[in-house]
């Protein structure tokens, strides 16, 4: 039997972390630094360099040689725009109940239709890139649409549909992309201009990185995010639906268009990454050789911000930051990989909070079924 | 002198805020069917979950075959001879009925494989020994509930079970399956075994039992023997005369017809009918109760009624308008109000705070919800305010308190405010008082006299019969989903409707004697 | 035709580690553990096999069968994490199972940039030859892997166990039977044969272990256990409809009557199949009922 302030320091710990969403966040992100950090000395590696590449890629400073150089944040900015609305993306679809790990896919279908329309639309100086941006957005809307339409008609599981559809996606825009004259196996004619979401303004500040229209935009997003699911009906219903489906059926809400509309607004966040990848990063249009892995890693954006707007927010930029620190931690004998096994170690440990909250639960009835009764 | 198969002395099992069993004594004759009688939380289920080694007892001892035992697990119960018919079947649906009598104790091969041909013969060899027809080959999911109960017998049974326990073993078969149930008991004794029945139908008690143990509210009352008492008697020691308090209520002057339910059939879960052909009137200013043991179809009609499930045929006419084809959210706007029987399941949102619950059917309208779609916080929070004031619900942070953080009395109190904040014509309210204490049933019971006094009409379904008689002016009586009789308040006492409850015709209860049936066709 | 009999050999290639990671799959899931990390521990496997294999291809001749072991192994034990995850923690499988798929591509690429200095292994010489009519061993491998879950499911007490854990956990565990365990061995027992598929992959289909290798082949096999419903003649079935569509998309250039078609038609067809079977067969469900829920004792 153990003693009694044994079990009353453990019921602590537990009760913290059932608690706090926050602070489960924030430690998960800390054990799986640490973890690393214990993987690299394993492996002969200096953590150090680690922390000095996520240091410089942050301020720009650069420990070793005292330069300072902002372009290393503006790449980190351009590196978690997608993140954080692929993050936003899943973040919606979860508050409502759904596991939407159809981003990858909702990216890709927005990446090529903003390409398209750069291609084909109209070369007005701000129309262009607008119209390509809605549309990619509307595009990334239908895909996730499907999804919803197939929950909600068919009962069909979202998280089989959305990763069929990742991979349906990703070669209909390969063979899409191709079809246009003069591209090759790799790439389009090059956009012009009007298209691109290039901000001088924004490119002199820090020193020429690639950051673009599309950080206000992500920024803009999570405000609307927030201000969709904290402040108005829809966001209501929604946020009812994912919390208990049943009170919100009996109170005369309609789940199965709330899931509808929330797969294709979590679809039109990523379709709005997949576009702004497109124009503000690249000056011509891509045949995808790979899957850029926005959508997948989204989906530990808005594990560790909890689902939420701020925190989406936040964990975007951390793992922006891991992204884009890979390239100065290559060129310090840091395999760049150390930052996916973070990711990874991070979204399996987080996995864990829901099992604490159940094993909690748990032990409290069977607590009470032996007769302790605490009210 | 022979010892009792079963003797459970002084068993007493407490839950958080509920005393299960208090110091309850149960014995249990060799060869004998003996029945456990008592209403919806009489404690019978945990008295045999104690002795299947389900739960632990918080005192008290058992003796089986004259010898002291625990039993701390299902396990040791089986290695004792004990077995248990659940009332919710433990069967793979898509396994075989041999498969599901073997699992976990599987005749092998030579080889180590499964022997499925000898399984099906010692399925066979059992099925034909104690009269229990099954198909070895046929899956679970084909077959019907009768069967599925007589596989879940035969896998007692071929674990060498000498002490049946059979719980709630009819509330899922149809009245023919159930005489073959019956047979199949007899039988079964006739074997030699011992037989524990836990029920609430005084007539299968009178058909087969030979003594009956009565519990009410955790405690025992008696024990009888089966072939001297009446139903009726039976039937008064199981309901009782415990009443909490009376509520002064003056004479009601109904008005006009608020609610008519005209044959209303409503399928159950399993696709057979849980509410047969029934039919309800309720009027302004009236209080009508339904009054019946858990189980009758009481679920599937205020499911029916909300919106929550489909109705298979006849009408539901709100102020004679037939809502039965109506969404949920057209329903609340015709002037239905419904407290749920669950709150947790239907009715609040536990991780909402208690304003938002508050709006959650009228967040939609203003003045909660404004331009462009955006909802008005501060509205939604005074109208809180509002209702904290007039229903005094205690609530900590005031409009913002986590519903999941009040009292259980609180948080019905909160689901009736919202659903009488409406104005609704029509008021249903299910188990209203469910897990609550004195003080909030109290409350709760003189507001639903003060609605019915301002021309509401109420419907009020409940399990507690103190309750119906109590708070209403007309009392209707279910039974297998329809309605068996409906009584004026002054006309009605416990015995008659807890009669009417166990499943007797309302004119076999007037003369205060039963009518025996044995084998024969069901009143209903 | 003739065509399509010339690529039978390379279509089963392409079919036995798919089909290995598929019956990896459906005993996991049969016995109420979802598991969409197959990929990863795909993964695992392949870097394993390429790395075990060209670090003693010089000095042992029978290395190809060392490295199947060891990374048979490596899935095993990489499994581990989501089985101590899913059923002693209760975690959420299918976010557990998606961290194990990021966190695979992760240490395996690391692995090889600390012992390779890049990233993928070196190039082994020889990968696996073909036998006896130009068939892979992996093919027989892959058989033999079906045989023996078809038998251990069906005719053992340990199968019938096993299927109830899915079915029905609550009456598997009233008849005595400890699902918990039970659970983690089928956890494992995927790990082990997602360890071998992608040995089997990277053994025979290329000569190093990259970020592309697996390229999707375990998502094939999940859903390869969905479209076979589960059972050991329909995801063969459903294996070499999917790896027959994966092949011929790689291949097509050699068949002159299919050049028409473009690569990515083949490509997405096992997606696309998959999708529409979900749908059409909506009504039913296949799936072992209680898959993808914890097991708790108290539930009736």
């Amino acid at each position: 039997m153990r003693s009694k302030r044994e079990a009353g320091f453990q019921d602590r710990i537990l009760d913290l972390f059932t608690s706090s969403d926050a602070l489960v966040s924030v430690v998960v992100v800390l054990l799986g630094f640490a973890v690393g950090t214990v993987l690299l000395i394993m492996v002969g590696r200096n953590p150090g360099d680690m922390y000095s590449a996520i240091t410089q890629v942050l301020s720009g400073y650069d420990l070793r040689s005292g330069v300072w150089n902002a372009r290393y944040i503006g790449e980190w900015l351009v590196m978690s725009t997608p993140l954080i609305l692929c993050g936003l993306s899943m973040a919606f679809a979860a508050r409502t109940g759904l596991f939407n790990i159809g981003a990858e896919g909702q990216y890709i279908v927005g990446l090529t239709v903003a390409q398209f329309v750069a291609l084909y639309g109209p070369q007005v100086a701000g129309l262009h890139w607008m119209l390509a941006v809605v549309l990619g957005m509307m595009a990334g809307a239908f895909w996730g649409g499907i999804v919803g339409a197939l929950k909600a008609k068919y009962s069909v599981s979202e998280v089989v549909a959305t990763i069929m559809l990742n991979y349906v996606a990703y070669f209909a825009s390969r063979f899409l992309t191709q079809l246009i004259p003069g591209a090759n196996t790799y790439r389009t004619p090059s956009f012009s201009q009007t298209a691109r979401l290039e901000s001088p303004f924004l490119m002199a500040l820090t020193n020429g990185s690639r950051v673009n229209y599309g950080f206000y935009l992500a920024i803009v997003s999570v405000i609307v995010f927030w201000v969709i699911i904290e402040k108005t009906r829809l966001g209501f219903s929604l946020r009812a639906t994912g919390l208990n489906k049943d009170a919100a059926r009996f109170s005369g809400i309609n789940v199965t268009g709330s899931i509808g509309g929330a797969m294709a607004i979590s679809g039109a966040f990523a379709g709005l990454a997949g576009a702004i990848v497109a124009l503000g990063s690249f000056s011509y249009g891509r045949v995808l050789g790979g899957y850029d892995n926005y959508g997948f890693n989204g989906i530990a954006v808005a594990l560790v911000g909890n689902s939420t707007a701020g925190g989406t927010g936040i964990a975007g930029l951390l793992f922006g930051m891991l992204n884009s620190a890979q390239p100065l931690m290559q060129s310090r004998q840091i395999p760049k990989e150390i930052t996916a096994i973070i990711s990874g170690l991070v979204v399996v440990f987080i996995s864990l909070r829901g099992g604490v909250r159940m094993l909690l639960e748990w032990r409290m009835k069977e607590l009470a079924r032996k007769g302790r009764v605490t009210e | 002198m022979k010892a009792n198969a079963i003797e459970m002395i002084g068993i007493t099992k407490i839950f958080p805020g509920v005393v299960a069993n208090d110091k309850v004594d149960f014995s249990v004759a060799e060869g004998e069917i003996h029945a456990l009688l008592g209403e919806n939380g009489a404690g019978k289920s945990t008295l045999m979950s104690v002795l299947f080694g389900l739960y632990d007892p918080d005192a008290g001892s058992i003796q089986v075959r004259g010898v002291p035992v625990r039993i701390k697990s299902p396990n040791d119960a089986t290695a004792l001879g004990i077995g248990m018919v659940h009332q919710h079947f433990k069967l793979v649906r898509n396994f075989t009925v041999a498969e599901n009598i073997i699992l976990g104790m599987e005749p092998r091969t030579a080889w180590g494989d499964v022997d499925l041909a000898g399984a099906e013969k010692r399925v066979a060899e059992l099925s034909t020994r104690y009269g229990l027809s099954v198909d070895p080959h046929a899956k679970i999911e084909n077959i019907t509930v009768g069967m599925q109960q007589r596989v879940e017998i035969l896998k007692i049974l071929y674990r060498d079970a000498e002490i049946l326990i059979f719980d709630e073993p009819t509330a899922v078969l149809t009245p023919q399956e159930i005489d073959e149930l019956m047979e199949i008991l007899e039988r079964l004794r006739d074997e030699g075994k011992t037989i524990v029945l836990i029920t609430h139908k005084l007539k299968e008690i009178k058909q087969v039992a030979s003594r009956c143990t009565v519990l009410r509210r955790g405690k025992l009352v008696g024990v009888v023997d089966v072939a001297s008492a009446s139903e009726a008697e039976m039937a008064e020691m199981m309901v009782g005369r415990s009443v909490v308090f009376r509520i002064e209520k003056a004479p009601h002057t109904a008005g006009g017809v608020v609610l008519r339910v005209e044959n209303l059939t409503v399928l159950g879960p399993k696709g057979v009918p849980a509410v047969r052909d029934l039919s309800l009137e309720v009027r302004a200013g009236e209080v009508v109760g339904v009054a019946g043991v858990d189980g009758n179809g009481q679920s599937e009609l205020v499911g029916a009624l909300a919106g929550l499930l489909p109705v298979k045929s006849g009408r539901i006419l709100l102020k004679g308008r037939d809502i039965a084809s109506l969404s949920i959210r057209e329903r609340i706007k015709a002037g239905m109000g419904l407290v749920p029987e669950d709150r947790h399941i239907h009715g609040l949102v536990l991780d909402f705070d208690l304003d938002e619950n508050l709006v959650l059917k009228s967040f939609r309208d203003a003045p909660y919800s404004g331009l462009g779609g955006f909802l008005d916080f501060r509205a939604i929070s005074k109208h809180a305010a509002d209702l904290i004031g007039q229903f005094d619900i205690r609530a900590g942070a005031g409009p913002s308190t986590p519903a999941k953080s009040m009292s259980g009395g609180n948080q019905q109190k909160a689901v009736i405010a919202r659903e009488l904040d409406l104005s609704p014509d029509l008021l249903v309210v299910s188990q209203p008082t469910r897990g609550l204490d004195v003080g909030a049933i109290e409350y709760i019971h003189r507001r639903i006299i003060e609605e019915r006094d301002k021309g509401r009409a109420v419907l009020l379904v409940s399990f507690e019969l103190d309750e119906i008689l109590n708070l209403c002016d007309r009392i209707a009586a279910i039974s297998k989903g329809t309605i068996v009789g409906v009584l004026d308040a002054k006309d009605a006492d416990e015995r008659r409707i807890g009669a009417m409850m166990a499943g007797m015709r309302m004119d076999q209860t007037q003369s205060g004697t039963a009518a025996d049936t044995k084998g024969g066709v069901h009143a209903l | 035709m003739n065509d399509f009999l010339r690529m039978i050999p390379s279509i089963l290639m392409i079919v036995s580690p798919i089909l290995i990671a598929a019956v990896g799959g459906m005993i996991c899931e049969r016995a109420g553990v979802v598991n969409i990390a197959l990929e990863g521990l795909m993964g695992i496997g392949a870097f394993t096999a390429a790395t075990t294999h060209v670090l003693l291809e010089p000095s042992l001749p029978f290395s190809i069968v060392v490295a199947l072991l060891f990374a048979t192994v490596a899935g095993m034990i990489f499994s581990l994490i989501h089985a101590f995850a899913s059923i002693t923690l209760k975690a959420d499988q299918v976010v557990s199972g998606t961290g194990i798929n990021l966190l695979s591509i992760g240490i395996s690429v690391f692995l090889c940039q600390i012992m390779f200095k890049q990233e993928r292994t070196e190039p082994f010489r020889l990968g696996m030859m073909p036998g006896p009519l130009g068939i892979y061993p992996t093919a027989w491998i892959a058989l033999a892997v079906l045989l023996l879950s078809w038998y251990f499911l069906y005719r053992r007490p340990v199968g019938l166990h096993l299927r109830s854990c899915g079915e029905h956990p609550q009456a598997a565990a009233s008849a005595g039977i400890d699902v918990k365990r039970l659970r983690y061995i089928a956890v494992l027992i995927s790990g082990a044969l997602a360890g071998l598929a992608g040995a089997c992959l990277v053994l025979t289909q290329t000569i190093q272990y990259t970020v592309f290798t697996i390229n999707g082949a375990g998502f094939i096999a999940l859903a390869a256990v969905s479209f076979g419903r589960w059972l050991p003649k329909g995801i063969l079935g459903s294996s070499l409809l999917f790896g027959s569509s994966v092949a011929l998309a790689i291949y097509m250039v050699n068949i002159p009557s299919l050049r028409f078609l473009p690569s990515e038609f083949f490509s997405v067809l096992p997606y696309i199949i998959t999708l529409a079977t979900l749908v059409i067969f909506s009504g039913k469900d296949y799936a072992p009922r209680a898959a993808g829920q914890a097991f708790d004792k108290g539930r009736s």
